[in-house]
């Protein structure tokens, strides 16, 4: 469980690279650190749906980051809001 | 860590080689072949025989050539298509019939 405001990490797992799976993580904020806007509440875990197992209901958030932290190129003071599961997120 | 390598093929937000080409921002109209997968997307759906994410899961497994050459709904059918036919809810005789008689 994380808080607003909390700082976390996006694990830096590339599961697409040992098999089939469907993931909602894009690959450009892997292992990336933002920060944690708002809880959204608790979904069926679309990496089971698409295989049509028992999905377990995880934890959703809006995760905020620096554009400057993800792209090189970006304007450093834009930012990316994004929707992540929290099994996707660690502590720094 | 080389992120252009690891991210799978059609996980494209972001990535640099899509960032140098112009968006096509022109209105464009949905085909009667679009508005008929959809529909029976929505058919599917509705009868559990399939959700959204295993269609997502489907499109994701397109090969990649195929994936850049296919249209929106293109790959939509195609995706249904393989989960149809796994699922045993048609067969590959009804499947060539039906395209036979198209």
């Amino acid at each position: 469980m994380f808080m607003a405001g909390e700082t976390v990490r996006v694990k830096n797992e590339w599961p697409e690279t040992s098999g089939p799976v469907h993931i909602r993580t894009p690959h450009y904020v892997r292992g990336v650190v933002g920060q944690v806007v708002r809880r959204l509440g608790e979904f069926p875990n679309p990496e089971d749906l698409a295989f049509a197992r028992p999905a377990e209901r995880k934890p959703l958030y809006h995760v905020r980051f620096r554009k400057g932290a993800i792209w090189a190129e970006a304007n450093p003071d834009d930012e990316l809001l994004i929707e992540i599961f929290g099994h996707w997120l660690e502590r720094p | 860590m080389d992120k252009e390598v690891l991210r799978a093929h059609h996980d494209l937000g972001g990535a640099a080689k899509f960032m140098c080409e112009p968006v096509d921002t022109a209105p464009h109209g949905l085909t009667a072949f679009d508005r008929e997968v959809d529909a029976l997307r929505q058919m599917l759906a509705a009868r559990t025989l399939m959700s959204v994410d295993e269609l997502r899961r489907g499109i994701e497994a397109i090969p990649e050539a195929e994936y850049h050459r296919l249209s929106y709904y293109q790959r939509w059918i195609r995706s249904i298509t393989e989960h149809l036919l796994r699922q045993g809810v048609i067969t590959e005789t009804e499947l060539q019939a039906a395209l036979g008689s198209a």
